[in-house]
């Protein structure tokens, strides 16, 4: 039988209902302390002790970092969910289903159903790296040593990045992250000095700016919430996630593109569209999830057919350095950067059900 | 087991005598029926085997706390750090949640939290205060009568060990409450958070689809 290290290590738990009582508590414990959502990343690194917090401070009783509310007259400045928010609530929201509908499409494909009833939009693009030499707890480079196991000549490293590795090749796995940075959203954080408002792809550090961690927070501030503006509300969405099973699998990469565009005509009849304003990101292929910005020059203005999703493909994966046994992750980055900008066709939900 | 604990779990297991005129099942039924039961320590030691040397530090870091499950208010003793799963089996003896993984990869631990579907193993106790747990124990009726989808599981015999049976169940319970009319597919759907070992998902699905059926029908009459 597998070895079953299911108890954590003992921790003191603070369950705040505010904000402030949050932060105050953070403040007087520094370093020690860990911040828990829905605790679905957390417990895995508590239960194995890879992490030994002498503090937990327990954020789900706090109501006002939970909820979406509209921005301005009517949502016309678009909205803000709550950190605390599930993924659930987010799939399931009026509001965002229907002028966002790019967010709850990356958020229904996290997981499982469990999973996404206690999973939070804060923790998914909170959480760590899957890198498993990391997770169980070798002294690799994040985790402050000198070497990195996936990237040494016997590693394992079939999910790893492709693009933008610097000694540690681990990648972001989340997959609201890409959404959420085609949808041009902010990231509101409280730090001790207050309030900080960041581009969602700002929220997000690669390795050659912070090694041990994925994202901006430092120890003592907290995610309370992301702001959706209206500029992308209702336009053309594009989510594809690739994973080895339908359900509890991390993606292999994901793409995310907004898009709007004039003109008549569909991508294949060859009368396309023009392709007026987009966005497109991608995760998984690299320590963060990459905002394709090359791209969305290159196919501004350019009909919207195959011939632009296929030179979108390849620019996209320009400079991408494979390792031992993710060389497949370069023509996936191609094919789903192009089916982002021209569609899919049949590649439906239903359909992949039905199978 | 150390030997100290292995004598105070002995201690603490009721005398065989106790045990003989009572089957085991009925047993742990009394034991859930009147909320109260042998001390739970003995839950505890017995759970201790897990811990690969490593004591519990019994009431060190406990706290006294009510939680509401299954329509009950049970007081118990519960450690910061500990699981729903955890509580409910080696503290309250409702062994009928299961623990598969303890990593919220397989749904045998799936109880009802406020009616919705969580994996037990991935919640921490003193986050349950003031909300309600349900469990595969609290399904049937005062009277006996089981629930819709139960009755559904036995008329379809949708199981084959039964093991990831209850989180299935419990699954299925809270998913029809939203969506008491599905399709085939989107019951699929809404059950693909639980895994079986035994592989008759197709089996499963009847008796799960029939399980509504019974749910729509009992609501109507
Ligand atoms: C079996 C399994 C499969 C999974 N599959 C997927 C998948 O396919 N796709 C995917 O994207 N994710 C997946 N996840 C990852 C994860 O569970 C979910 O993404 C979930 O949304 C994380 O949210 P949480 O609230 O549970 O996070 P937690 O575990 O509570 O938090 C995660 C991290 O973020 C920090 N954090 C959380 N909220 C805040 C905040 N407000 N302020 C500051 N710090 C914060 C925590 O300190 C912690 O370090 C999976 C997890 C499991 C266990
Ligand atoms: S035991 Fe909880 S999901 Fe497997
Ligand atoms: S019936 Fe055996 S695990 Fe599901």
């Amino acid at each position: 039988m597998a070895v079953i290290r299911d108890v954590m290590a003992a921790f003191e738990l603070f369950q705040p209902t505010s904000v402030a009582d949050a932060q105050k508590l953070l403040e007087q414990h520094g370093p020690d302390v860990w911040v828990l959502a829905g605790g679905l990343d957390s417990f895995d690194w508590l239960k194995d002790r890879i992490k030994k917090p002498k503090v937990v401070v327990d954020l789900s009783g706090i109501g006002e970092l939970r909820g979406v509310r509209t921005l301005g007259n009517d949502g016309g400045d678009g909205i803000e969910i709550g950190a605390m928010t599930t993924l659930t609530e987010v799939v399931n929201h009026p509001i965002i289903k229907q002028k966002y509908d790019l967010l709850a499409q990356a958020a229904e494909l996290v997981a499982s159903p469990q999973i996404r009833n206690q999973g939070t939009i804060g923790g998914n693009v909170s959480q760590d790296t899957r890198c498993w030499y990391y997770r169980s707890g070798w002294p690799c480079y994040r985790a402050g040593g000198n070497i990195c196991y996936a990237d040494a000549p016997e590693g394992r490293n079939r999910e790893h990045a492709i693009l933008q590795a610097d000694r540690c090749v681990a990648v972001n796995p989340s997959d609201s992250a890409p959404a959420l940075i085609a949808l041009d959203a902010k990231f509101v954080i409280r730090t001790r000095k207050g309030e900080r408002v960041v581009d969602a792809e700002d929220y997000f550090v690669g390795p050659d700016i912070d090694i041990t961690r994925l994202h901006i927070l430092q120890p003592g501030d907290l995610l309370t919430a992301i702001r959706i503006p209206s500029t992308w509300a209702g336009a053309q969405f594009y989510f594809e996630k690739i994973r080895d099973r339908n359900v509890w699998d991390f993606p292999l990469m994901n793409v995310a593109s907004a898009m709007v565009t004039s003109g008549d005509g569909s991508p294949g009849d060859g009368s396309a569209r023009t392709i007026d304003r987009i966005r497109i990101s991608v995760n998984a292929a690299a320590a963060r999830p990459l905002r394709l910005k090359a791209v969305e020059d290159a196919v501004r203005g350019k009909p919207r057919n195959v011939a632009t999703g296929e030179m979108a493909g390849k620019l996209a994966v320009q400079g991408a350095v494979p390792l031992q046994f993710n060389t497949y992750k370069i023509p996936l980055m191609r094919n789903l950067v192009k089916r982002a900008i021209v569609g899919a066709g049949s590649a439906t939900e239903e359909a992949t059900w039905a199978s | 087991m150390t030997d100290k604990l292995k004598s105070e779990a002995i201690q603490n297991v009721p005398q065989e005598g106790v045990l003989k005129s009572v089957s085991r099942r009925n047993f742990i039924k009394g034991v859930i029926s009147s909320g109260v039961a042998v001390s739970s320590a003995s839950y505890l030691f017995r759970a201790s085997s897990l811990l690969h040397g490593q004591q519990p530090a019994a009431g060190v870091g406990e706290r006294l706390i009510t939680l509401n499950v299954n329509g009950q208010q049970r007081r118990v003793d519960v450690m910061k750090q500990e699981t729903l799963a955890w509580t409910l089996r080696y503290k309250l003896g409702l062994t009928g949640t299961k623990l598969g993984c303890d990593r919220a990869e397989c749904g045998s631990c799936s109880v009802l939290i406020d009616d919705i579907p969580h994996y037990s193993c991935s919640v921490l106790t003193h986050t349950v205060r003031g909300r309600k747990v349900l469990t595969i124990e609290g399904l049937a009726a005062e009277d006996g009568t089981l629930h819709p989808v139960q009755q559904g599981v036995i008329d379809e015999q949708g199981f084959q060990c039964a093991f990831c049976m209850p989180g299935f169940i419990m699954t299925a319970v809270g998913f029809l409450k939203t969506n008491p009319n599905p399709t085939r597919l989107q019951l699929a759907h809404g059950i693909s958070g639980n895994l079986c070992r035994c592989q008759d998902y197709d089996k499963i699905l009847t008796a799960l689809m029939r399980g509504a059926e019974n749910m729509r029908r009992s609501s109507l009459g």
